[in-house]
Formats: structure tokens, C-alpha cells, sequence
């Protein structure tokens, strides 16, 4: 029996921003249920690997297969694709006209045209889920942004996604709201959900991932589950940068 | 009521200021008919340059270049030139070239009234600004906010309708109420094409009455009144729409 293919496959991207090349060939793939870590120096492509996941960055060559579907297409249904690949942003990126609720009832309306009675209750249990009950009536204004990313999880969540992006979610946050966000990210590994994380909390990689990419201007230096990769990394790249980090 | 009027007929009397506006039947009726005419002409220029703002603003921003240069082009012409000079060449350059209709009695008629042509212009007129203004607000939102709703599958208008929009408003909000102002103010000039509104009204008025100076102070206070309720309502809005954390 051949093992089921996998959610997301990347194969050999290269994306160019003017003459710099971001990235030069990058491939990894992941299951379903899996759950990998890249990090990385700053510049080394790893957000925008995300971004070309997405199509949020169209890649100059190479293949990235989405649940079977090629993002590398002009014929692209962009809004199918991001109807699977959900994505969580750095700085949160909420809609500050909205409240936190409206905010993860959105795009199901509006998007996805289903009932709002439906998406509502959804939205509340989401909210809940995020450990934000009571909060749905705020604007992200009035939320720290330990909650606020909560509420971009939700919002994100409440599209049903086959995979989830997170994009140094962690980064812009202060210290003490930081572990509030990887707790809720952990749930939702330990849910079944697919994710792909871009992050500089090691730790917390070393515990959620099953997989760790290292990248380096443009391309994956060395990858590993993370017992392995932590303990006996080979790259002198790879070794620098962790030496630097923990 | 009637002690009212013989009140500034009485004041006429006494000290010569004549506001037959008050006291005589027919040119009260005038007036109020010259101030609703005003209102009319404000609320459906207001309504319509501020559709065009939208729409506008949305067309400057598609791929298509042509496009592009289209809003370009309507925005040099209508913001460049004196609105003056715009109802004269909608009335008597472009109404004249159109053909004539006939109406129920038989008796050609232009096409549009000079009253449609006084709003079709006015709004253009202002419609010109407000794609700017627009523009300036939803160069405002954060890319990245835009983004957020791509993430989330939303379509260019989609991600217009129900995030730019909404936020470029709130931003744009004291210029537009600025422009909407001056709008309210340029409604007299329907005056040169004839549409009886209050400086028509009030001309016509003191033509009759020779009472040149109560009807400008009239007119003054008149307009500050309008202009000051305009005001208000834009205030009411602006409180409406507050949203605690947006700076605005």
C-alpha cells in the first residue's frame, strides 16, 4: 500500500525580488497532521517560502502541490487555494473596524457565502477555543497582542483550513503573551492540524515539530526530526546559528 | 400667525427693513421653495460625487492602464477647470448639441432639464475630488491588512468593499466632510443656469421688493444655517463610526 501523498509538497522554488535571489531551490514536503518548524537567520527566505505557499508571491519556477493543486499556474483559483491554506501574520493583521467575533465571522460570510446563524455559533466555539471567552465584543484596539493574535488563530481557523501558515506569529508579541499563543498553536498540532511554522522560539520548535527545516539564503541547509536535528545538527551554518540562538 | 407678519410689517413700517420673505404669502412661498430646491440639489450632489469618489477610487486602482488614465483624465478635467465654466459648457455647450425631445403637448424639450444638468455637473464636479480624497484614504490602509483578506480568499472588491473601504472612509472622513462642504457652498452657482434655488430665489425677490440688503444678510445666515446642520450630520457620522484603537 502506498502511503497516502503528502498535504503540501514543494519542489525546487526559486523566487527572485528584483536581482536578489530569495530562493534557490527549495523543496520539503508535508503530511497531513504533521507539524514543521523552519527557522533560520533573518533574510534567509523563510517567510517568504510561506508567501509563495499561498500565492500571496507568485515563484519564478518550481512546483508547490497544495492538496493536489498546483499553485504554480496561471489558471490558479487563488480564492480555492486560500480557502485550504490558512495563514497567521506577524504583526496580526486584524480588521481594526471590526470586532474580534466580526473578525472570525468574516470571511466565512463573505468568502464562503455560508449561513451566519452557522458561522456565529462557529465563531463563538472559536473563540472559546482560543481561550478568548468574553472578548468577542472588543476591537482588536482594545485587545493586547497576545489576544489579538489569538483572534487572527480563530479567524483563520473559522475557515476550515487544511493547513495553517504561521508566520513568526510570536515575534512582535511581549515576552509574557508569547507562551498564551504557543500554547493555543500546541492544541491545534495536538489536534491534527497541519502546520507549517516559521519561528525563532526553539524550544517550542523542539517540542511541536515533527520536522525542523534550517534555511540559509535560499535554500534548506539541513533538515531533521528535532531530537536529531538539535542534539547532532552537521552544517557549520546550522551550528553557528544554534549556538547563537540557545 | 397673522400677528406674527403684521409684526414685520410693522417693522418694515418703522424702520424700512423689508423681509417680504415673512410677511407676504407669495414671496414666503418663493423662499421656501428656493431653500428646498437647495437641499434637493445638496443631498443629490452629495449623494452621487460621493458614489463616484468610490468608484472612481476603485477603478484608479485596477491593472488595466486605460483605465487608469480614464480617472485620470476625468479627475484634470472636472478638478482643473472652474465649476462655473463646467455647467456652462453642460447647459449650453453639450445641452445644445443634444437633441430635442418632445414632450406630452408636443413641444420639443431639451433632453435633460437644467436642473439635472445642475446635478449632473455639480456631482461630476465634486466627484473629482472626492476619487481623491478616496484615494489618499485607501492608500492609507496598511498593506498588510489588505493581505490578512487575500489570505482569507477575498477578491479585490471583496477585500474593497468589506475592509479598504470601510477603513479608507474613516480616514479620509475630515477631507470628504471638507469637500462636501464646499459642494453645499457651490450649489449657488445652478444660479447661472437659471434652477431656483435660494440666491436665484432671493434675486428674483429683491428685483420685486428692492430690498437688496435683508436679502443678502438672509442669504448669509441662511447658508451658515445649511452649512452648519451639513456640519453636524457629518459629526454624528464620525462619532458613529469611532472605532476604539484606530487613531482617527
Amino acid at each position: 500500500m502506498n502511503p497516502a501523498p503528502p498535504l503540501l509538497s514543494v519542489r525546487d522554488v526559486h523566487k527572485k525580488f528584483g536581482d536578489v535571489e530569495v530562493l534557490k531551490g527549495v523543496s520539503f514536503d508535508v503530511r497531513r497532521g504533521e507539524v514543521i518548524c523552519i527557522i533560520g537567520p533573518s533574510g534567509s527566505g523563510k517567510s517568504t517560502i510561506l508567501r509563495c505557499i499561498n500565492a500571496l508571491v507568485p515563484i519564478d519556477s518550481g512546483s508547490i502541490l497544495v492538496d493536489g493543486q498546483e499553485v504554480n499556474d496561471p489558471k490558479l483559483d487563488k480564492l480555492a487555494l486560500r480557502r485550504k491554506v490558512g495563514m497567521v501574520f506577524q504583526q496580526y493583521n486584524l480588521f481594526p473596524h471590526k470586532t474580534a467575533l466580526q473578525n472570525v465571522m468574516m470571511a466565512p460570510i463573505h468568502v464562503l457565502k455560508q449561513d451566519k446563524a452557522e458561522v456565529e455559533a462557529r465563531a463563538y466555539r472559536l473563540m472559546k477555543k482560543v481561550r478568548l471567552e468574553g472578548k468577542e465584543q472588543s476591537y482588536p484596539g482594545e485587545l493586547s497582542g497576545g489576544q489579538q493574535q489569538r483572534v487572527a488563530i480563530a479567524r483563520s481557523l473559522a475557515m476550515n483550513p487544511e493547513i495553517i501558515l504561521f508566520d513568526e506569529v510570536t515575534a512582535a508579541l511581549d515576552p509574557e503573551t508569547v507562551k498564551e499563543v504557543l500554547v493555543t498553536i500546541r492544541e491545534l498540532a495536538e489536534d491534527g492540524m497541519t502546520c507549517v511554522l516559521v519561528t525563532h522560539e526553539m524550544g517550542f520548535a523542539r517540542e511541536v515539530g515533527d520536522h525542523i527545516y534550517f534555511t540559509d539564503r535560499g535554500v534548506i541547509v539541513e533538515h531533521g526530526a528535532p531530537k536529531e536535528f538539535f542534539a547532532q545538527a552537521q552544517d557549520p551554518r546550522t551550528r553557528q546559528f544554534l549556538d547563537q540562538i540557545l | 400667525m397673522e400677528g406674527f407678519y403684521d409684526w414685520f410689517r410693522w417693522l418694515y413700517d418703522a424702520t424700512g427693513i423689508n423681509l417680504t420673505i415673512i410677511y407676504d404669502a407669495f414671496d414666503r412661498k418663493r423662499m421656501i421653495s428656493g431653500f428646498w430646491m437647495t437641499v434637493r440639489l445638496c443631498l443629490i450632489c452629495i449623494a452621487l460625487s460621493v458614489a463616484i469618489g468610490v468608484v472612481g477610487a476603485w477603478l484608479q486602482g485596477s491593472r488595466l492602464k486605460w483605465t487608469r488614465r480614464g480617472v485620470q483624465t476625468f479627475i484634470a478635467l472636472f478638478r482643473d477647470t472652474p465649476p462655473l465654466v463646467q455647467i456652462y459648457f453642460f447647459y449650453f455647450g453639450l445641452g445644445a448639441l443634444l437633441p430635442r425631445v418632445e414632450n406630452a403637448y408636443g413641444i420639443p424639450e431639451p433632453v435633460l432639464t437644467n436642473v439635472q444638468w445642475a446635478v449632473l455637473s455639480l456631482s461630476l464636479f465634486a466627484g473629482a475630488f472626492n476619487v481623491e480624497i478616496f484615494r489618499s484614504g485607501i492608500e492609507a490602509v496598511p498593506k498588510a491588512t489588505v493581505e490578512a483578506a487575500e489570505a482569507l480568499g477575498y477578491s479585490r472588491l471583496r477585500a474593497y468593499i468589506h475592509v479598504v473601504l470601510p477603513l479608507a472612509f474613516r480616514i479620509c472622513l475630515p477631507a470628504l466632510n471638507n469637500n462636501i462642504v464646499n459642494l453645499v457652498k457651490t450649489t449657488t452657482l445652478a444660479y447661472a443656469i437659471a434652477v431656483p434655488e435660494m440666491l436665484y430665489v432671493a434675486k428674483q425677490i429683491w428685483s420685486d421688493a428692492t430690498n437688496v440688503p435683508e436679502m443678502m444678510v438672509f442669504l448669509l445666515l441662511a447658508y451658515v444655517f445649511l452649512v452648519g446642520w451639513v456640519v453636524w450630520v457629518m459629526g454624528r457620522i464620525e462619532r458613529a463610526l469611532k472605532v476604539p484603537g484606530i487613531g482617527l
